[in-house]
Parts: C-alpha cells; structure tokens; sequence
C-alpha cells in the first residue's frame, strides 16, 4: 500500500535575554549547577513572577516575523504536572490565549516555495535540566535549575509537511529566522533549540488522516529526519498488517535509531490549565506593536530573492550569503562601496567563508571589514595587483586587519608594470631556456606559456602578466 | 454536581496526595457541597460578559531585562530534602 506522510512541527526555542522570564537570574549557559537561581525560579512559596519585558518583545517579533495574527489582548495559564525538573508543580505558558496564532512561513524546496501554515506562537517558562547518572543501579536523578525559567518560546506548525526535504527546510528556514531577527541563539547542541515531531499516515488519495505519533528527545535536525523516516517505515509496516497504529508519545533512540514508546505518557495528562493569577494580562497596542515591527530586518527568503533580482546573482551564491544575517550584511555593505556584487560575492563566498570556517569562528571575530574588502578590489580592477598576489593581501588581511594597501606597500607585491624590469628578467629566462625558445620556433606555441611562467616565478608573481605576455611574444619573434 | 469515589481519587492522584478511606468519603461529600453550591452562579446569564481571569484592574507590569544577583549554592539547596555535590537529588526518574 503506499502513503502519505503527514508532518508537524513542534519547534522550542530558548529566547537570547539577559535574564529569565519571571526573575533577574542570568540565562548563561554552562554555568556551575544551580548558582543561577533564586527563590522565583527555584519555586519557593509566596514569591511572584514579573514578566521580562525583553522576553515578552522578542516572542512578539518572532510572531510578526512569523506573519501570526497578534491579538491586543494576551494573558498566561498554568500548565500542571509533576515532574522533577519543573520546581512549581506547574509551568506558566499559554494556553487559553497565545501571543500570535494563524501564522504562516515560506519554505523553498528544490526551488518551489511551499508555504506552511503556523497555528500558535507562544511564550512560556523553561524547565530545569535533569541529569540521569551513568552508574549502575543508580536509584536517583539529579536536578541543575540553572535553565529553570529561562523564556522559551513555542512555535507550533500546522501538519503542512509531506516528505522529509520539506521538514528540512522548515527547520532552517525557522532557525535563519530566529537567527535574522535576534531573538535566539538557536544553539542546538546546547538545547536552545529543539525540534518534535507529529507524524502520521494515510493511504493515497486518502481524506482521513491516520493517528498522529509524537516524537521527542530529537537533539539535531538530522535526528529529526531520521526519526520520520524510521515512523513512518514503522506505521506502513503495522498498517499493511492490518494493525493500527496508536496515538502515543514515543521517544527517539538517538544511539539505535529507533523510536519507543514514552512509558511516563502512557496515561493521558491532565494539565488542568487554568489562567495564571500570579501574572497580569499584556496588552499589545498599536504603538508597541509598530515599535516591534521597526526592529525585524528583511528576512532570508526575501534578501534572497532581491540579491537574485537586483544583483543577477545565482540561487546557489545567495543560499550561502544569505545563510547568515552577517554574511550578507558584509556583501550589501562591501557594494555599497564599490558596486561590483559578482566579485564580492566571489570573494565571500570561497575565500572569506573558507577563512571563516578554516577558524571555526564567526565573521566578526575576523578583524577584516567591508570598507578593506572594497579597497582590495578597487586595487585589483585598477590593475595595480594580480590576483594571486590579492589572495596573498587577502589572507594577510584575515589575520592582521590590516588596511590592503599597507600590506601591499609593506611586502612589496604591488604589480611591476615597469617595461624596462620586465624586459630585464625576460631576458634573463630567454638565455636560461634555449631549449625552449627551439621548440616554440619550430611552432610548439605553448612553450610561450612555459616563458610566462618563468618570468612570472622570476618576479615572485608580481609582473604584470599581460605585459609579460606581450613583451615575451615581441622578443622571441624579433 | 455529584461527585463520586473515583473523581475523589483521581484528584488526589493529580494532587500526589493519598487518602484514607474515611477521607475519601468526607471529600466525596464536602466537595459535592462546594460544587453544588458554586452551580448557583449557572442560573445566571453571563453571554456578554468576558471571562476574567484577574481581579487586579492593571496590565503590562513588566521589568526590565536586568541582571540581578541569585542565591549562593548553599542558600538554594538550604531546605532541599537530598542535594548530591552541585546537585539537587530526586528520586530516579524512569523514562
């Protein structure tokens, strides 16, 4: 029988505040245990929660950015449940309302725009980190709340997804949105950024959808990928035999690569959402909401599609510089200057990337700015340097910062297109190589190449090579 | 609204509570009282009136994003009934 596999996507992401969602504790990350906390986040009795104003503007931003409707009035609910990590016995999110709903995000797959509906975004508090020790028999767990209470904010796609290329997209289509407009780090190895899936089938053609299987503990957007091809291998296997596929909570076997039945989830939760007494309803009126707006910059999809339009630039060259925000804030500030988008593209794309990931390090830990990228083009389409010896600048520039004349000036590579030096060394390699000159009179043409290349080496590569050229051929057939 | 055993037992379950069998047939009968009680509230006609969820008429009490300082590890594990070095010690949790 063949399916259909239908996909949506749960999406956490911890907010890049300063400090948590209700209280001043820091939300660094990797701190010691439990020095990050106070009587807010640690749940105390008779402490109150007071909103991160910071937190609250980046879940709007992200819900704009996210084209969500975003009603005027907005208040938060208790979600009840006993867990370990989570020290209130109840989390504060969203429930009864959320802060956008009705949303909807482009996705470009295999140069089709898909568009996937967003059905809520919402702010809510993060839970503490549990610590499960790997000795044997070990009858406890450990609790670090350090990440208690950090803002983490939810995005909730509707089951738009039909195969895994569209999960793919979705997932880093969302990540350079987040990453564009500021609001997380979107750090997967360090949980700041978690994806689950819903996944269900139906056959062919079929109206009804089959029921829907919840993935969690996916740490990486290959698990993500992983873990529906496994689903749905599995439920076509128990429908083709005639079984259904139940509605459950499964968990992701990262080392296996399989997914297993959450045994906590196994008895239906009952979170008995009521609103949040302790918190007072925000209302979002125009004037915040315009002074939201002003700060979302153009996003990725968009950027893309104008580099494409207005730079004749093609789709793979603006994947790459639109793949972060600073990349291709480097590239429109480096043509602003000199107005050559081809060229800079070349150069951010292969050299500057190469030198970026050469170092594991992000662009502006390099010292090099636009405005010195411009000033070694200009260099190089005035002729004054080749480009070999522009590479040798280039890499000099990466590590010192250094402006691209200085650097030519200090190391002496500026072009040599002085006729009398030229001469002299060609000259010089005439006399050094009969053998050569023999075989390019008896008409074997690319000796002359060979000839360049000596005179080019002679000159540590700074000759002018089309004057070398010229003068070369003039000499021999003299 | 009438309340039975089963509803007793399944709110002291979400409560982690345990109950006796004597407390839970007092329960059974006060709590059927207070919702019995609360019902009077359907007779009116509440169509045009928006839930409220807060009795407090302000909104927006916001702070700033604001560092400010946390307890010392000593202070926060001070009334945790098991710590382990760093640590707050819970039962094993199964998943």
């Amino acid at each position: 029988m063949e399916y259909e596999v239908i996909v949506g996507l749960e999406t956490h992401a911890e907010l890049a505040t300063v400090t948590k969602l209700f209280c001043g504790c820091s939300t660094k990350f990797g701190s010691e245990p439990n020095t990050q906390v106070c009587p807010v986040c640690l749940g105390m009795p008779g402490v109150l929660p007071v909103m991160n104003k910071k937190a609250f503007e980046y879940a709007l931003k992200a819900a704009i950015a996210l084209n969500c409707k975003i009603d005027e009035f907005t208040n938060f609910d208790r979600k009840s449940y006993y867990y370990p990590d989570l020290p209130k016995n109840y989390q504060i999110s969203q429930n009864y309302y959320n802060l956008g709903v009705d949303g909807y995000m482009d996705i470009c797959v295999h140069d089709r725009i898909n568009r996937v509906r967003i059905h809520n975004v919402h702010l809510e508090e993060e839970a503490g980190k549990l610590i499960h020790p790997e000795e044997a028999g070990a009858d406890y767990s450990l609790v670090d709340f350090n990440r208690a209470g950090v803002p983490l904010l939810e995005i909730v796609s509707y089951p738009d997804m039909r195969n895994v290329d569209e999960v793919e997209s979705y997932m880093q289509t969302l990540r350079k949105i987040l990453l564009y407009t500021e609001v997380s780090d979107c750090k997967m190895q360090e949980g700041s950024l978690r994806f689950e899936a819903s996944i269900s089938l139906r056959k062919k053609g079929a109206e009804k959808l089959g029921n829907r299987v919840e993935i969690k503990n996916l740490n990486s957007m290959k698990s993500v990928l992983k873990a529906i091809e496994y689903e749905t291998k599995r439920q076509a296997d128990s429908l083709d035999q005639g079984e259904t596929v139940d509605r459950e909570t499964r968990l992701w076997d990262e080392v296996n690569e399989k997914s297993a039945r959450m045994r906590s989830k196994e008895e239906a939760q009952d979170y008995r959402y009521f609103p949040e007494p302790d918190l007072l309803p925000v209302v979002v009126d125009g004037k915040w909401l315009d002074e939201v707006k002003v700060t979302i910059p153009e996003l990725p999809l968009a950027r893309k599609q104008r580099f494409i339009e207005v730079f004749k630039l093609s789709d793979y060259d603006t994947s790459l510089l639109v793949e972060e925000k600073i990349l291709a804030d480097f590239f429109e500030d480096c043509i602003k200057i000199v107005d050559r988008p081809k060229v800079f593209c070349n150069w951010i794309t292969n050299d500057l990337l190469r030198e970026v990931n050469e170092r594991k390090l992000d662009i502006h830990h390099l010292p090099i700015r636009p405005y010195q990228l411009a000033a070694l083009v200009e260099i190089i389409e005035k002729g004054a340097i080749s480009s070999t010896i522009a590479r040798e600048v280039f890499s000099e520039m990466v590590q010192t910062g250094e402006a691209p004349q200085a650097i030519i000036e200090e190391k002496k590579l500026a072009q040599i297109s002085d006729e009398g030096l030229i001469e002299a060394v060609i000259v010089k390699v005439i006399s050094g190589n009969p053998a050569v000159i023999e075989d390019y009179k008896k008409g074997k043409k690319n000796a002359l190449t060979f000839l360049v290349g000596q005179v080019m080496k002679e000159t540590k590569g700074k000759a002018n090579p089309k004057m070398v050229n010229e003068l070369l051929q003039r000499k021999i057939d003299a | 609204m009438k309340i039975g055993k089963k509803d007793i037992e399944y709110i002291a379950h979400l409560s982690r509570i345990e109950l006796s069998e004597t407390e839970k047939e007092t329960f059974v009968c006060q709590l059927s009282d207070i919702l019995s009680y609360i019902e009077k509230l359907n007779r009116l006609n509440t169509e045009a009136v928006k839930p409220m969820s807060c009795t407090v008429n302000a909104t927006n009490v916001l702070r700033d994003d604001i560092l400010e300082s946390s307890l010392s590890l000593e202070e926060a594990q001070f009334n945790a009934p098991a710590t382990k070095g760093v640590f707050f010690k819970v039962p094993k949790v199964i998943e």
